[in-house]
C-alpha cells in the first residue's frame, strides 16, 4: 500500500525537543553576550545591552529550535518570546515609577506629613494634610455626581434604549466627552461657577464638577459594556416570574454585574484622582486645610505635587521631598481604592463554587 | 389552580415579519400539551405569546386573542407582569440566578416581588417546591450553596422549582430537556407527569418520543418554507396524532420522512 503522506512516515509522532535547561542557559548566555557587545559598541549602556541580549536570545532560540524541533515549534518560541518581551517592556515603566515614588517619597512619609498643612511653612516641615483632605473631598464629590448619572445613563443605554435615536445620540456624545481635554473640563467648571456665583469663584465643588465631566463618560462606557454582558436568559427568567423590569434591573442584572461595575467605577476614580490641570483652574491653590467644598479654594494632591515642584520656597530639597511623598500618597490612595473595590466585588460577585 | 387557554387567529410578528399565522387552539387544564414541529416553525414563539414573554424582544407584537379562562391576555389594561405571575415558564437552558443560593433561587419569585413571608412559611415553600421538582433529597443539605454549582439537570429542576413556587395556573416549558442527558430527562418527564395533576402544562419539544411519552394532546406546527410564517397544522389527542393523523405532513414528520 502506498504511503498517503510521503513526509510523514507512519509512527512518526515524536520530534526532537530542546533540553529543558536550554532556555535559562540561553538567557544567561545572551545577557552576557549583550553586555560584552554593548560595552564594545556603546560604552556599557544598560538599555542597549538588554536590547542586544534580547535580539541575540530571539535569534539563537529560533535557530536552535528550527534545527532540533522543527519550523512550527520555532515559530511558537518566537511568538512566545516576543510576547514575553512586550510584557517585560510594559512592566519597566511601572516598576520604575513605583521605585522612584517609594524611594524618594519615603523621605517625608511621616506623621507630620499627614497631620500638618503648609500653613505658614516656607522651608522644612509642613505636610500635605490639606491636599489629602482636598483630594478626598473633591474626588468623593465628583464620584457622588458621576456615579449615579453615569450608572443610570448606562442602564438606559443597555436596558431601555435599544438602538433608538436618543441612545445613539447619547452614545455619540459620551464618546465626544471621552475625548474632551481635561483642561477644557476645568475651564468649563470655572466658567460655570463664574456665571453662577460671580467671577473668580474657585472652590472644591467647582473642581468636583470639572472631574465629573471627565469621569461620567468613563463610567457610562464601562458600565454599559458590563450590563450588556449579563446574559439575557437571566432577565427572561426574572420576567417569567412576574418581576417588573425595574426590579429585574435592580435585583438581578446589577447584582450579577456588580463586580465589574465596581471595578469600572474604581478605574474611573483612579483616572480622575490624578488630574492636575482642571483642578488648578477650578479648585485653585491654598496652603491651609479647607473642609468646605463650597467656599474658598481647596488644595488637592496632584496640584500640591505640581506646586511643590514648580514653586519651591527657600528650601528646595524640602519641597521636592514633599512632592515625592505626595506622589506616593496618591498611588497608595488609588491602591487602597482598588483593594476596597475588590473586596466589595468579591462580597457581591456571582457565586460559582460547587 | 389550573386554567384553560384558548387562542383565536393568533398572529405573531417580529417587526414586519410574520412568524406565526392564524393559530387557533384550545389547551385544556390539567393536561400536558406538546408542541412539535421542525426548527423555526414558530412553536417557541407561539409558546412565548402565552405569557407575554414574546414582547420582551424589541419589535415583537401579537394580533389576536389569548384567553386564560376567558380573560384576554392581550386585552386593554392587562399588565404583562401580572400575566407572568399566573403563567410560569421554564426555559431551554437552565438559568438559575448566579448571585443567589439554591434556597434564594426557589424563593426568587417571592423576594423579587417584595412579598413578605414569615421564615417558617418560606422554609415550607422551599421544601415543598423542591420536593415537587424531585430535587429536595439531592440538595436539602446544601440549600445555602450557589444554584450555579448544581449539575445541568439539577439546575433545570431548580428552575422548575422556582417556577412552581409562584403557584402559577399554567406552566410553559420551552424544550426543557434539550440540554440534558437521558437520566435527567427522565427525571423531568416523571416530574411533568406529576405536575399535570395541578397545572396546565405546555411543552415545546424536538423529541417526538418525549412528546409521545409525556403529553396528552399534541399540536403539530409546520412552515411552508423559509420566510413564510409557521402554522398550526393539526392538534389532537397524542395517540391519534402519532397513530392516525388527519394531515399527511404530520405523518411525514412523525415518521421521520422530513424535518
Amino acid at each position: 500500500m502506498a504511503t498517503l503522506s510521503p513526509t510523514l512516515a507512519s509512527g512518526d509522532l515524536t520530534s526532537g525537543r530542546l533540553p529543558k535547561f536550554t532556555v535559562p542557559v540561553a538567557i544567561v548566555a545572551s545577557l552576557a553576550l549583550g553586555y560584552v557587545l554593548a560595552s564594545v559598541l556603546g560604552g556599557g549602556n544598560l538599555a542597549l545591552a538588554t536590547l542586544l541580549a534580547f535580539v541575540i536570545y530571539l535569534v539563537g532560540i529560533e535557530i536552535a529550535a528550527r534545527i532540533v524541533e522543527g519550523a512550527r515549534q520555532a515559530s511558537d518560541h518566537r511568538a512566545r518570546n516576543l510576547i514575553v518581551g512586550a510584557f517585560v517592556l510594559a512592566l519597566v515603566p511601572l516598576g520604575s515609577v513605583s521605585w522612584e515614588a517609594i524611594s524618594k517619597g519615603l523621605a517625608r512619609f511621616d506623621a507630620t506629613y499627614f497631620s500638618n498643612s503648609m500653613r505658614n511653612v516656607v522651608g522644612e516641615g509642613g505636610g500635605a494634610a490639606h491636599a489629602i483632605y482636598g483630594t478626598l473631598w473633591v474626588t468623593g464629590m465628583a464620584s457622588l455626581i458621576s456615579v449615579p448619572i453615569g450608572l443610570m445613563t448606562a442602564i438606559y443605554l443597555a436596558e431601555y434604549g435599544g438602538r433608538n435615536r436618543l441612545s445613539k445620540a447619547i452614545t455619540f456624545f459620551v464618546d465626544v466627552m471621552t475625548g474632551v481635554p481635561s483642561i477644557v473640563a476645568g475651564l468649563f467648571a470655572y466658567a460655570l461657577m463664574s456665571l453662577v456665583f460671580g467671577p473668580g469663584t474657585k472652590n472644591g465643588f467647582s473642581g468636583a464638577i470639572a472631574l465629573s465631566v471627565l469621569m461620567i463618560p468613563v463610567v457610562v462606557r464601562s458600565c454599559e459594556e458590563l450590563l450588556r454582558l449579563v446574559p439575557n436568559e437571566l432577565r427572561e427568567a426574572s420576567y417569567a416570574l412576574g418581576v417588573p423590569k425595574w426590579v429585574t434591573i435592580v435585583r438581578v442584572v446589577i447584582p450579577t454585574a456588580v463586580s465589574g461595575l465596581v471595578s469600572g467605577i474604581i478605574l474611573a476614580v483612579a483616572r480622575v484622582i490624578g488630574e492636575t490641570a482642571p483642578l488648578l483652574i477650578a479648585a485653585g491653590f491654598t496652603a491651609s486645610v479647607n473642609n468646605n467644598l463650597f467656599a474658598n479654594p481647596m488644595m488637592t494632591l496632584p496640584v500640591f505635587v505640581y506646586d511643590s515642584y514648580a514653586h519651591p520656597g527657600t528650601d528646595i530639597q524640602a519641597y521636592t521631598d514633599r512632592a515625592w511623598a505626595g506622589a506616593l500618597t496618591l498611588i497608595l490612595i488609588v491602591m487602597v481604592l482598588n483593594l476596597v473595590g475588590r473586596l466589595i466585588a468579591r462580597r457581591f460577585a456571582p457565586k460559582t463554587g460547587r | 389552580m389550573s386554567k384553560r387557554i384558548e387562542t383565536t387567529d393568533l398572529n405573531v410578528y417580529y417587526g414586519s415579519f410574520r412568524a406565526v399565522e392564524d393559530v387557533t387552539i384550545t389547551i385544556e387544564p390539567r393536561t400536558v400539551t406538546a408542541f412539535i414541529g421542525p426548527s423555526g416553525c414558530g412553536k417557541s414563539t407561539f409558546l412565548r405569546t402565552l405569557n407575554r414573554m414574546h414582547e420582551v424582544i424589541p419589535g415583537a407584537r401579537v394580533e389576536g386573542e389569548v384567553l386564560l379562562d376567558g380573560e384576554n391576555l392581550y386585552g386593554n389594561g392587562v399588565d404583562p407582569v401580572r400575566v407572568r405571575r399566573q403563567v410560569g415558564m421554564v426555559f431551554q437552558r437552565p438559568n438559575p440566578f448566579p448571585t443567589m443560593s439554591i434556597r434564594e433561587n426557589v424563593l426568587a419569585g417571592i423576594t423579587l416581588n417584595f412579598s413578605r413571608m414569615p421564615k417558617s412559611e418560606q422554609d415550607d415553600l422551599v421544601e415543598r417546591s423542591l420536593r415537587n421538582a424531585n430535587l429536595w433529597e439531592e440538595v436539602k443539605n446544601r440549600l445555602s450553596l450557589p444554584g450555579s454549582g448544581l449539575s445541568g439537570g439539577q439546575q433545570q429542576r431548580l428552575c422548575i422549582a422556582r417556577a412552581i413556587a409562584m403557584a402559577p395556573d399554567v406552566l410553559l416549558m420551552d424544550e426543557p430537556c434539550s440540554a440534558l442527558d437521558p437520566i435527567s430527562t427522565l427525571a423531568i418527564e416523571d416530574l411533568i407527569g406529576e405536575l399535570k395533576e395541578n397545572y396546565t402544562i405546555v411543552i415545546v419539544t424536538h423529541n417526538m418520543q418525549q412528546a409521545a411519552r409525556v403529553s396528552d394532546v399534541t399540536a403539530f406546527f409546520n412552515i411552508a418554507g423559509t420566510g413564510s410564517p409557521g402554522r398550526l397544522i393539526e392538534s389532537g389527542p397524542t395517540d391519534k396524532i402519532f397513530s392516525a393523523p388527519d394531515v399527511r405532513a404530520t405523518e411525514d414528520y412523525i415518521s421521520g420522512r422530513f424535518g
